[in-house]
């Protein structure tokens, strides 16, 4: 294997290694892990590749000092990253809220498995999607994409990258044990193609004590370190400067909104959705792997003259409502599939229920994909 | 108008005015034996990467030092600073945290890095007792004290804080208490340029939340009982492990040379892109 940060070429990969590949295409120097399946390949294929471009992959204690690295690295300039699985965020819980307080790019990828606690390790469940969204305690907004193909894993994580640079924030990668251990065609495209964004840094010339290098909803300039910036970075509650305040609640109430607002602010660009459902009455809404099953049974519906579309959530965070709400003013059903006991439903619901009857279907088996015929027999009976 | 500036004025952060310390805390003089060492060596604060975690001897680069400091969450600040390092490799990167921090909550953090050897300063501020939260017992609070946690008395064994990171495999291990802030200062010197996990532990007096509520007394009779019970290591030595119970073993415990972290990385890297080492 070469020493290019990009092997543009034509493979059948798997969705792990793919998401190896989308990360060192789109410069990550750092990354660190722990142990743990089904993201293993990932963090394999990292070890044995970073180094050739100049960078590495480092095996810690635990997930708490994954993230950790990760967010040191990162405030050095570094594009970086982990590899885990769920009950892995579950320990980084706690450093993925520190990187956002104080506005950390970096990117997570979870590959999910079954059941809570230690579950069943090899089985794909969509069963963190609201753990990415809600498990570090405090109000913030996250960035999450989910991929539904091994090219997708290499795509999006470079997607993930340009999004935790532009907005200083750590972005996830909602995969699953099925889509990590899939194997496809994977097209890699020359390098000149890809995209990759690199994180404001101050301009020079300003004196350190006048940087303004936190809580701006356009994104402040990251005060990285060994520049001279003198940077005093604190996740305790702290104002533009940096300068910690913990007597002022109005403080407090900036520290919060800015935060919040800086993605919010910014949806738009962030969000990412597949959409077929032009003229349909039924759709089916899904994400990741969910989504596979979802478009065969519309495509095989059509062929029967029913009126299905479909909607993929490329982005589940931010949560795309106005995209739910539009379609559902056109749908009569919007039914959603997740293969979980129903984590997006709820969101879904609160915007689709006004305008459109919204039910839910698990796979027959969670852990299992949906089988596109099961849900073929659902929309019939819907329709009758 | 008084002219007079302390000579370490240039290393604090302009915007502070004040420390968060309580009068007679250790934290003050760990401070400047950390400074002094800095500039006896003749070297600036943007040298350095500091970074600490929660307690109040975290509070001692942040904001005070004049410099890049991260304050990260409780007990993770080593193994923030592992990104650090190998992000910056050519910077000096120094943790200042305390017991509770580093060898309670973070003590995973703390054996595996003096494992790895990573080339880092670890400044570990003892004061057996969580201060910031009010007198709680800490795996170093002696046995038999009083704490808020422990009203009857605590039943725990302690940590020989320097004696773990000694055995974890530290190249570099001190031990000072604040009644020797020379010594301290020196070691500090030679952690700064040893090529490896250099530790320090300093044992430094809380006279609010320990030596007021165990009745060990004022911060001044605080450091008297510093120095009555401190043992060199050479003394420590000649004597059984009944004859040290309830001293304090200070002096230089580790200063070997062995394989560091960051410069095994660049063989590796060398190694995989096909270049000569």
């Amino acid at each position: 294997m070469s020493g290019k940060r990009v092997l543009t070429g034509r493979y059948f990969m798997m969705g792990n290694v793919a998401c190896a590949e989308g990360a060192i295409a789109a410069g990550c120097e750092f990354a660190a892990g722990y142990p743990i399946t089904p993201a293993t390949e990932i963090a394999n294929r990292l070890a044995e590749r970073l180094p050739q471009v100049g960078g590495a992959f480092f095996q810690m204690e635990d997930e708490i000092s994954a993230i950790a690295a990760v967010i040191g690295a990162s405030w050095t300039g570094r594009k970086s990253m982990t590899v885990t699985s769920g009950p892995g965020i579950s320990l980084m819980l706690e450093n993925i809220g520190f990187a956002i307080g104080v506005e950390t790019p970096c990117v997570i990828v979870n590959v999910q498995r079954g059941a809570p606690t230690t579950g069943m390790p090899t089985v794909g469940i969509q069963g963190d999607m609201v753990q990415a969204r809600r498990g570090s305690h405090g109000d913030y907004e996250i960035i999450a994409l989910c991929p539904s193909s091994p090219q997708e894993m290499f795509e999006h994580t470079i997607v993930a990258f340009n999004d935790a640079e532009k907005y200083r924030t750590p972005v996830f990668i909602l995969s699953d044990a099925f889509l990590g251990h899939m194997r496809e065609e994977v097209i890699i495209p020359e390098a000149e193609k890809i995209k990759t964004e690199y994180r404001k840094i101050p301009a020079e010339g300003i004196p350190p004590s006048e940087i303004k290098g936190f809580l701006d909803e356009e994104v402040a300039p990251m005060p990285i370190f060994g520049k001279g910036f003198k940077a005093h970075v604190t996740s305790s509650c702290h104002d533009e400067y940096g300068r910690r305040n913990l007597i002022d609640i109005s403080a407090l109430d900036h520290f919060i909104k800015k935060l919040s607002h800086k993605i919010l602010k910014h949806k738009e660009e962030i969000i990412i959705v597949e959409k077929d459902y032009e003229g349909a009455e039924i759709v089916l809404v899904s994400y990741g792997a969910v989504a596979r099953a979802a478009k065969e049974a519309a495509l095989r519906a059509r062929k029967e003259g029913l009126p299905v579309g479909t909607l993929r959530l490329i982005t589940v965070w931010p949560f795309p409502k106005e995209e739910i709400e539009r379609m559902a003013r056109q749908a009569r059903w919007v039914i959603v599939l997740e293969n979980n006991l129903g984590q997006i439903y709820p969101y879904i619901k609160a915007e689709a229920a006004r305008f459109s009857e919204v039910s839910f279907i698990p796979p027959k088996m969670i852990g299992q994909l949906h089988d596109p015929e099961e849900i073929l027999t659902t929309i019939r009976e819907m329709i009758k | 108008m008084n002219e007079w500036v302390h000579p370490l004025h240039r290393f604090k952060r302009p915007t502070v005015v004040h420390t968060t310390f309580c009068p007679g805390c250790g934290d003050g003089m760990i401070a400047q034996a950390i400074l002094r060492a800095i500039d006896d060596l003749g070297m600036d604060l943007d040298d350095f990467i500091f970074v600490s975690g929660i307690g109040c001897a975290a509070w001692i680069p942040s904001p005070l030092f004049n410099a890049d400091v991260l304050h990260t969450t409780h007990g993770r600040p080593i193994a923030f600073a592992f990104g650090i390092k190998m992000g910056l490799p050519e910077k000096k990167v120094m943790v200042i945290s305390g017991d509770g921090d580093l060898v309670a909550i973070g003590g995973n953090h703390l054996i595996h890095n003096a494992r790895r050897n990573i080339e880092m300063v670890v400044i570990c501020v003892n004061n057996g007792i969580y201060g910031m939260t009010g007198g709680q017992a800490a795996p170093t609070t002696p046995m038999g004290i009083q704490t808020t946690t422990t009203p009857y008395g605590t039943v725990e064994n302690t940590f020989n804080i320097s004696q773990l990171v000694k055995a974890a495999g530290a190249s570099f291990v001190a031990c000072w208490t604040t009644a020797h802030p020379r010594q301290l200062t020196n070691s500090i010197k030679k952690a700064i340029q040893k090529k490896g996990f250099a530790f320090i532990e300093v044992f430094s007096q809380c006279p609010i939340q320990f030596g007021r509520k165990t009745g060990v007394g004022s911060a001044i009779q605080m450091l008297e009982d510093y120095k009555k019970r401190s043992i060199s290591v050479q003394e420590a030595g000649t004597l059984s492990e009944e004859e040290l119970k309830g001293k304090i073993v200070v002096g230089e415990l580790v200063d070997i040379e062995k394989p560091e972290l960051v410069e095994e990385i660049k063989k590796m890297k060398q190694r995989a892109s096909g270049e000569k080492e």
